[in-house]
């Protein structure tokens, strides 16, 4: 199952960078909403300071439509689906590749996010171990019910809408708990935040854990 | 020996529409059978049956000694199909689908190339993406994959439609030497000068049901 | 050559038992609301409002048990594909979805005059809130443009997954909105140290709208398995249309 996950995760990472959609396209955007979250919200006042956090992860949910749409339109070329199928690879291993993709992806975007908090909101990093290691697990479970709910939706005419309408509430308790990490981390009381950690951790493996084991069932006579 | 394929009565559905209607074929190994028959009679529809992608709504079907109708996912590796679709990743290169594909099948690398040399789509071709190539070019690249994956069923589904001249004798070649070496074949084609020649048997569908068979003294 | 069989159509989707159980449900619910509205007493600080506060509970809880039985089928669905397990599964969502939204109804219609505000962001119904998106999500997943062995399948996962959903979403609100809370806020449950009768009518409820619950999905259940009962009859027809399709190309030749 790794073999394949492996074999997955290389090829959905070449095509990236063959194709740059993401860095070209999806990364630009989640600058964007940065700097609109900037006009909407006055920059000289303490309210974007005091919502930098939640922004950031909203903003990260945005981004993860769009990847996971990506992710899955690859899938959508002549016949892949069916491939994918006679291929002779385990259901679960090209979820794990393909989730272990998403999860890049969605890294470096969140990184050049943070720079850009940095840089446009003039906020210092305090925390850093709480930040990365909430980031790191709230990645690993935003990338893995992304990747499930992504093939729930994939090959469907109704796709755009019906994603974002699954995943992001599913998605609620990882803003919740992501934005309380980071507000503790930022404000410099670190200690609070790791609570919110252990709650990311378990949803990152309640998902990965159902995603391995319900995925072959959805790759079948899409 | 246990024949290759062997369908009783097997009903595949598209949707709500019964394509297959109730198919009895038995094909023994290292046969080259010709399916012939009008559009819409249900040619795909049995390749794809056989390859174990479509579910046997009512019937029996076992190819390869897999009961399809238990649980087809083990014959699916050991089958070739070559469709309409390319089952190609349109963004990488010749060379990365072959790749790809057959380390996915747990086949040998080696294969892989020299299939892409008898197709002629190695050296230079081989570093182009996909999507910028020609249909026939495509259909090489489909059958390198094919033919590196080295199956034990080959189902072609009109496989020299887009093939120029030289790339319909490889294909010719390349489906005598597979049955030579224990592989068996149904090609699907309307071209029945082309494929008739190649294919010892023909068998002919309509509605969805075998309505002839050359080799009617077979015992089913 | 098989001959079409078309089920004997029933009246409708009573039975005797079911028809016990609706006429106990009803009786049941009657019996609520007289509790309800007539025979307990005005609260001291809330008035006639806590009336509402009978139904809100209850209605809750069943929106939580169907859940419960939306996971338990889907479960069933993956392992087994059944065809019965997936209609369970899709009823107890839609009536779920139903007593989720009367719930954030009676709740906001309980807050307004109490708080002066149609919603707050308290722990309980933001969370019944996002319970209520996840069974559309469900829902609408249910009715997408797809052979109905894949629409069952990718909407079992989606079940599958509530039970999760609701336990991840409801310890994440319960967390942050305690951090938050307001004492005001904090005082608005349920104290019902006044009378006997008004926490009987209370835990009654429960049981009169699970009793209602039972009777809409079982309800529900059987118009789906005759819908189902109607498809397949097709089946045989079709098959034997083509067939003769078939001959009919043949005798042609």
């Amino acid at each position: 199952m790794f073999r394949d996950a492996r074999l997955i995760a290389a090829k959905d990472l070449r095509i990236e960078l063959r194709s740059k959609v993401t860095a070209g396209q999806v990364l630009p955007f989640a600058l964007l909403l940065l700097v609109l979250f900037a006009f909407g919200l006055d920059p000289d006042g303490p309210t974007l300071a005091a919502a930098t956090p939640g922004l950031f992860w909203v903003g990260v949910l945005f981004v993860t439509v769009l990847a996971v749409e990506r992710t899955f339109s690859i899938e959508g070329g002549d016949g892949v689906r069916d491939a994918l199928r006679l291929a002779g690879l385990e259901p679960g291993g090209i979820f794990l590749g393909k989730w272990f993709a998403l999860a890049v992806q969605l890294a470096v975007v969140e990184l050049v996010m943070l720079g850009g908090v940095v840089l446009l909101y003039d906020r210092e990093l305090h925390g850093i171990g709480l930040l990365l290691a909430s980031s790191l697990a709230a990645t690993c479970g935003i990338a893995a019910a992304g990747t499930l709910y992504g093939v729930l939706a994939a090959g469907l005419r109704v796709r755009e809408t019906l994603l974002p309408f699954l995943l992001l509430p599913v998605l609620a308790p990882v803003l919740i708990a992501a934005t309380r990490a980071f507000e503790s981390a930022l404000d410099g009381v670190p200690s609070d935040g790791w609570p919110w950690f252990n709650l990311l951790a378990v949803f990152a493996l309640v998902y990965i854990g159902i995603g391995i084991l319900t995925f072959g069932s959805l790759l079948e006579e899409s | 020996m246990e024949p290759v394929i062997h369908l009783r009565g097997a009903v595949g559905l598209l949707g709500r529409f019964p394509a297959l209607a109730g198919v009895d074929l038995t094909v023994d190994r290292s046969e080259i059978v010709l399916l012939q028959g009008p559009n819409g009679a249900g040619k795909s529809t049995l390749l794809r049956l056989c390859a174990g992608l479509l579910p046997v709504a009512a019937g029996s079907a076992h190819v390869l000694g897999v009961d399809l109708v238990d649980d087809p996912t083990p014959v699916r590796v050991r089958v070739g199909l070559l469709a309409h679709a390319t089952f190609l990743y349109d963004e990488l290169t010749v060379a990365d689908n072959v790749r790809f594909w057959t380390r996915a099948a747990r086949a040998d690398q080696a294969d892989g190339q020299r299939a892409m040399e008898r197709l002629g789509v190695a050296g230079r071709l081989a570093d182009v993406p996909v999507a910028r190539l020609s249909t026939g070019q495509r259909r090489r690249t489909a059958l390198a994959v094919l033919v590196a994956r080295r199956p034990e069923l080959w189902l072609l589904d009109e496989p020299h439609a887009g093939l120029d001249q030289e790339g319909r004798d490889v294909l010719d070649a390349l489906v005598v030497e597979a049955a030579a070496a224990g592989a068996t074949v149904l090609i699907a084609s309307h071209e029945l000068d082309r494929a008739a020649g190649l294919a010892p048997r023909h068998v002919t569908i309509a509605g969805g049901v075998i309505v002839a068979d050359s080799a009617v003294d077979r015992v089913p | 050559m098989t001959t079409p069989q078309v089920p004997t159509a029933p009246d409708g989707t009573g039975s005797p038992a079911t028809r016990v159980l609706g006429i106990v449900a009803l009786a049941a619910m009657a019996l609520l609301v007289y509790l309800a509205f007539v025979a307990t007493p005005r609260d001291a600080t809330q008035g006639d409002l806590v009336r509402l506060l009978y139904l809100h509970p209850g209605l809750a809880w069943t929106a939580y048990l169907a859940c419960g039985i939306a996971t338990a089928a889907s479960i069933q669905h993956l392992r087994k594909r059944t065809i019965g397990s997936d209609l369970l599964a899709h009823s107890s969502v839609e009536i779920g979805a139903v007593m989720t939204a009367l719930t954030l109804v009676t709740g906001s219609v309980w807050g307004r005059p109490t708080w002066g505000v149609w919603w707050v962001w308290d722990a309980r119904l933001t969370s019944t809130a996002v319970l209520l998106l996840l069974l559309l999500g469900y829902l609408a997943l249910h009715r997408i443009d797809a052979p109905p062995e894949v629409r069952s399948r990718r909407s079992a996962v989606v079940g599958l997954l509530l039970v999760p959903n609701v336990i991840l979403v409801h310890q994440s609100v319960q967390w942050w909105r305690t951090l938050h809370q307001e004492p005001t806020l904090a005082r608005r449950d349920f104290d019902f140290g006044a009378s006997d009768l008004m926490m009987f009518t209370m835990i009654y409820g429960f049981v009169a709208l699970s009793l209602v619950f039972s009777w809409l999905l079982v309800q529900r259940f059987r118009v789906g398995w005759l819908e189902h009962q109607v498809e397949e009859a097709w089946l045989d027809e079709a098959i034997t249309e083509r067939r003769a399709e078939a001959l009919g190309a043949e005798v042609e030749r």
